[in-house]
């Protein structure tokens, strides 16, 4: 039941390697969705991401490049820390694939409206009610 | 009088393998549930304004299969079908998901469960589909799903431009 051209362009995905650096290739590990939600609550030094995600800190590291590749994840200097945190506005493709999502669905559901305007009609025509 | 309700899908990403969709209906549920699972009222709506469904088949029971076949405006054609795993009529649907287009198809299935819920003459509509768990393959359809996005992103912007 999902949408025909979406459906067939998300598995065809999965034929090829996913090496674009974008928004998309960057929360689909587990572990940087989790340093997103610990950003969202406000600016962090790379220590309390390792402390919160119980991750070695190179790994931790590594993470916060892909989410600094792709924009997600901003850093600057103050004083001797670096401050980690979250640029929401480069996440905005996965939001706007929702909402393409969601205007098929849409308008799908304005056409099924219509027919069961149709059916209620008939429905009172008729007489009947099950 | 019948009164369009003309809302809008809402759709969420519940967990990293969900999809939930959800509308209200100005009708009463088991005519959402007759338009859902009559094959020539299902032609009428699934083509979401993007094309024509060109097959639909629907054998309605435990087991049994169903079968959808859209061809886009472009001359896209696409096919999807499905088995029946649970059914509660006029108040929810289990079935399975495939597409067709692609090497293992069978594996890739998601499990979609339509939930109608009724009150005052109006139907609240939700869909949950979901992809396989296995971890494994769990990422590789993650990782596959996000990176097509962004094509699927362009592909809409495409089609939109071009039903103006």
């Amino acid at each position: 039941m999902l949408d025909i051209f979406l459906y067939r362009y998300m598995i065809s995905g999965m034929a090829r390697a996913a090496t674009t650096a974008d928004a998309f290739n960057a929360v689909a590990e587990p572990r940087r969705r989790l340093i997103l939600d610990v950003l969202a609550g406000g600016e962090r030094p790379v220590n309390d991401l390792v402390r919160e995600l119980g991750l070695a800190q190179p790994q931790v590291s590594k993470h916060l490049r892909v989410l600094r590749e792709v924009g997600a994840v901003e850093v600057r200097d103050h004083g001797r820390q670096r401050l980690y945190r979250l640029n929401g506005p480069a996440l905005k493709p996965i939001h706007d694939w929702v909402k393409s999502y969601e205007s098929l669905w849409s308008e799908r559901f304005d056409q099924l409206d219509v027919v069961l305007d149709e059916l209620k009609q008939k429905e009172e025509g008729d007489g009947s009610d099950e | 009088m019948a009164v369009t309700s003309s809302g809008t899908a809402t759709v969420t990403l519940p967990t990293d393998t969900q999809i939930l969709i959800t509308r209200e209906f100005d009708a009463p549920r088991h005519l959402v549930y007759r338009a859902w699972t009559t094959p020539e009222l299902v032609k009428r709506w699934w083509h979401a304004n993007r094309g024509e469904v060109t097959l639909a088949e629907i054998d309605l029971r435990v087991g049994g299969m169903w079968r959808y076949v859209s061809r886009s405006d472009d001359g896209l054609e696409v096919a999807f079908h499905g088995e029946y795993r649970e059914i509660v009529p006029n108040e929810r649907l289990v079935s399975t998901e495939v597409y067709e287009g692609i090497p293992d198809a069978e594996e890739h299935a998601a499990l979609d469960t339509l939930t109608l819920t009724e009150s005052d003459g109006r139907t609240t509509l939700t869909v949950l589909v979901e992809h396989p768990t296995k971890e494994g393959r769990d990422a590789h359809i993650n990782s596959g799903m996000e990176a097509g996005m962004q094509d699927a992103m362009d592909l809409l912007e495409e089609v939109a431009v071009s039903l103006r």
